[in-house]
């Protein structure tokens, strides 16, 4: 049976205790340094002009009067950079097509939003860059632009790219990139099987990741043929080859040095600037250095999609479901690659259901490419589906998370993609939900309402390499190609500290670059501790097998014969004959020299996370205004290496979920224009909005990792949506289904349901 | 002989067969397998001596990092799902 818990170290000395951050010094006296904070001498710097239309054909660009400014550089255009081929290609977790990653860079025939990127300028100074994009002339032929996935999936909609075709509709032009469907069992008899059927219809808006730090790159190019990219990343190895891909020259010649990061939460798996920066870098042989504003990192850079989802479900009367439908279509952006595959795989995957199908559309839109955000896709699924299932509850006459238990999926439930579950935990979460005290807790008061709903995410594996060198002073340091972005550092650290027995303290860890440690995927689907973790835990376990040999020629013996516990080695056949790591160490040198441990993983044995999440709300009936009242989520993390850190992933993810649910959205005017491309009108929680949320941290180890490690970085940004708009729904008696649930749009759903009241008897006798 | 599960958009090129029992060690044999038995359906998982971008491969609940040359048991479960990232 699964612990429920809020964690203890158990038999471990080091996993599972609370140390300082290692990086956390760094940070609290500016020491740290971020992508922006790099200068190098000569340097120039690059601005980007952005067009002001979101679906206009370029007919010229002329850059003559702004070249001939004193202080300009060089001036580059779509026409600088390769056409790239338009097929996808794999790199690293993602795959990506070059030639709509290429004009995303910049712009060639036509600009498919605004801020789509069109011209870059390398200035001696800042302010004469923008003076010269001031200078350049670009002439549009305006084309109407495409908003939304319903009038961009209609017949006579306007087409975004001439050459995009899918495989069910043949050689016609269209904006659908690609339809995936999943379906199990027979669909029309689960529904004939059911007593109860609810069908919805959900739409959410499109939300940015809210990353701090804007996107930033400094780069240098030699006369030896080779760039370096200095920049704020998840992925240096694929900034690497993404910017490689888009200039048509040979990952090898680049090497990516991942600075600190302010933040990303999917959003910096991609490139925009990188290649920009090395292009102009290239043509002054200067380096060039280049920040983005805030509006341009809202207007420009990857938010996620907006969506418009139907879901039907049925289910018996005592709360067995029997079929669900699920049709979705999520904005993709300019180009394709929404997250609605991923959607379409998380939308049903808490629920052992078996009839199902699933239709999911990927529309492009006169809006930026999507990038990924934290459980890409899952968030705007699990609104949909968790208020039907809220729905479906309540009807049955069930607690809403006796209601999921009983559906619940289990070890050997299969996933609605087909595979059966592994050892996974998400009964125990509502479990953890149901004991918690805030469940048990009343909720008294006017307009006060509970709401529940769970969320799943697949987590991800894929390759890593670490390496653990021992110093002669019995330190160790442990290198890896992870940009840190939750405090993997930490648990880098702490896993090598457990292996080798030694105070976490005196473990360093760091990440590096890309020439320095081998290919290492993107820091993202919560893969770092689990799969880096698991390189480092070998690393280490490499050092202790290396140590046993060098113990065994001091013990004259064989290295079998050695026995490692708690940092010290002893021989077996006589324990008293014992070392420490700290005295071993200094005698590397005349034992065999330097000791550095490695390991490389293609990372297998991935678990899969679950949360849920309770939430209590207070609606002012006046305003349309929802407070937080009380949060509590829980999570499986299989294992928490460092539990302050996994606490707070889950409530940075109930955070964004927040916002995602109450206030966040892009608005724009009917030319396709963002009204809001600044922080006080793109209205992110801030510390008065969100009460303390309480994280449960629910352990149910996963089998696949030495240690039990599930990812922890991306679920709880899941449920929130829905648990709020059930807690409405409890408040005032409304369903809301659509994101945000803004106070206008609260509002007037409370005054359509009063003026309802006014006019139907039934309603008045509801009332 | 090893399962496969053939995805939703594929069941038209195979008769509306949803499972298919197949000989193979690999899981590109046992695409070769599926493709001669149902023409056109392995053009749809391999591209370039590969599986395509868009699609991870699942061998007995656990996602296949080795591609095409992925062991499979006798009695192993095959199931073709779309690639995703995450963030």
């Amino acid at each position: 049976m699964a612990t429920v818990t809020n964690t203890s170290n158990g038999t471990y000395k080091v996993v599972g205790t609370r140390p300082l951050r290692p990086d956390g010094v760094d940070k609290v006296t500016g020491r740290a340094k971020y992508g922006a904070d790099y200068s190098l001498p000569g340097m120039l710097h690059g601005k980007v002009l952005r067009s002001p239309h979101a679906h206009a054909r370029i007919k010229a660009i002329n850059v003559e009067k702004a070249l001939k400014l004193a202080g300009v550089k060089a001036i580059v255009t779509g026409r600088d950079l390769p056409e790239g081929e338009n097929k996808s290609v794999p790199l690293g977790e993602m795959s990506v097509n070059p030639r709509h990653l290429g004009h995303n860079i910049l712009a060639r025939d036509k600009v498919l939003y605004q801020g789509h990127a069109v011209a870059a300028v390398a200035a001696v100074t800042p302010y004469i860059a923008e003076q010269a994009l001031e200078l350049i002339e670009v002439e549009y032929e305006v084309l109407p632009p495409v908003m939304t996935v319903d009038e961009a999936m209609a017949s006579t909609a306007p087409i975004l790219d001439p050459e995009l075709r899918n495989e069910e509709l043949g050689d016609q032009p269209t904006n659908i990139a690609k339809h995936t469907q999943l379906k199990r069992g027979d669909i029309e008899a689960g529904f004939k099987s059911a007593e109860i059927v609810i069908e919805r219809e959900f739409r959410t808006a499109m939300v940015h990741q809210g990353y701090i730090e804007p996107h930033n790159a400094l780069a240098t190019y030699g006369s030896d043929g080779r760039g370096t990219i200095y920049c704020s990343t998840q992925g240096p190895f694929e900034v690497r080859g993404m910017s490689a891909a888009v200039l048509g020259i040979s990952p090898g010649s680049i090497k990516v040095v991942p600075a600190e990061i302010g933040g990303g939460f999917g959003g910096k798996t991609t490139v925009y600037l990188e290649p920009l920066a090395l292009l102009l870098a290239m043509k002054t042989g200067r380096p060039v250095k280049m920040v983005m504003t805030r509006a341009e990192v809202l207007r420009a850079s990857g938010p996620t999609s907006g969506s418009h989802i139907k879901v039907k479900m049925g289910c018996t009367r005592q709360g067995t479901i029997t079929a669900a439908h699920v049709w979705l279509a999520y904005e993709a952006g300019a180009f394709p690659g929404s997250p609605v595959a991923a959607a379409a795989m998380t939308v049903l995957a808490p629920y052992a259901i078996p009839n199902v199908l699933i239709d999911a559309y990927d529309v492009l839109v006169n809006r930026p490419k999507t990038a990924a955000y934290r459980a890409p896709g899952a968030t705007n699924a699990a609104f949909a589906a968790e208020s039907v299932v809220d729905e479906l509850a309540e009807r049955c006459g069930l607690d809403p998370l006796d209601f999921r238990i009983l559906n619940g999926s289990h070890e050997g439930t299969p996933h609605p993609a087909g595979p059966p579950y592994k050892r996974i935990g998400f009964i125990e979460t509502c479990e953890a939900i149901k004991n918690s005290a805030h469940y048990k807790s009343p909720l008294k008061g006017a307009n006060r309402g509970r709401g529940v709903a769970s969320g799943f995410w697949f987590n991800a594996g894929m390759q890593s390499v670490a390496m653990v060198h021992v110093h002669a002073d019995g330190t160790a340091s442990v290198v890896t190609g992870s940009p840190d972005i939750g405090g993997s550092r930490a648990s880098c650290a702490m896993i090598a500290a457990e292996v080798l027995g030694v105070d976490v303290d005196q473990v360093r860890p760091m990440v590096t670059d890309t020439d320095a440690i081998g290919h290492t995927d993107v820091t993202g689907g919560s893969r770092v501790t689990f799969a880096t973790g698991m390189a480092v835990f070998q690393a280490a376990e490499d050092v202790v097998r290396q140590l046993k040999e060098r113990a065994a020629k001091l013990f004259e013996c064989k290295p079998d014969e050695v026995e490692f516990r708690a940092g010290t080695f002893a021989a077996k056949s006589n324990p008293s004959t014992s070392i420490t790591i700290k005295d071993l160490a200094k005698r590397l040198p005349r034992t065999g020299g330097p000791v550095t441990g490695r390991a490389a993983v293609n990372a297998r044995g991935v678990g899969p996370a679950f949360a849920t999440a309770c939430i209590d709300v207070e609606v002012d009936p006046e305003t349309g205004k929802v407070e937080i009242l009380r949060c509590t989520i829980a999570q499986d993390a299989g294992k928490a290496i460092h539990p302050s850190y996994v606490e707070g992933q889950m409530q940075g993810g109930t955070a964004q979920g927040v916002g995602w649910a109450l206030n966040e959205e892009y608005v724009y005017d009917s030319q396709g224009r963002l009204l809001n491309s600044g922080l006080l009108d793109y209205r992110m929680p801030t510390c008065p909005d969100l009460p303390m949320m309480e994280p449960i941290i629910v352990e149910v180890p996963n089998p696949g990792h030495p240690l039990g490690v599930r990812g922890v970085g991306e679920v709880s940004i899941v449920p929130p949506p829905a648990a709020i708009a059930n807690a409405i729904y409890r408040a005032v008696g409304i369903r809301m289904t659509e994101l945000p649930m803004s106070p206008p749009r609260l509002l007037k759903a409370i005054l359509a349901r009063r003026a309802e009241d006014r006019t139907s008897p039934a309603a008045a006798a509801r009332a | 002989m090893a399962k496969v599960f053939i995805p939703a958009q594929m069941r038209k090129l195979c008769g509306g067969q949803d499972v298919a029992v197949l000989d193979g060690t690999t899981v590109g044999e046992l695409i070769e397998g599926l493709g001669r038995r149902f023409p056109g359906v392995s053009a749809l998982l391999v591209e370039a001596g590969d599986l395509r971008p868009s699609i991870a491969v699942s061998v007995d609940g656990e996602i296949a990092t080795g591609g095409l040359l992925e062991r499979v048991g006798p009695n192993s479960e095959v199931h073709f799902i779309p690639a995703i990232g995450g963030g």
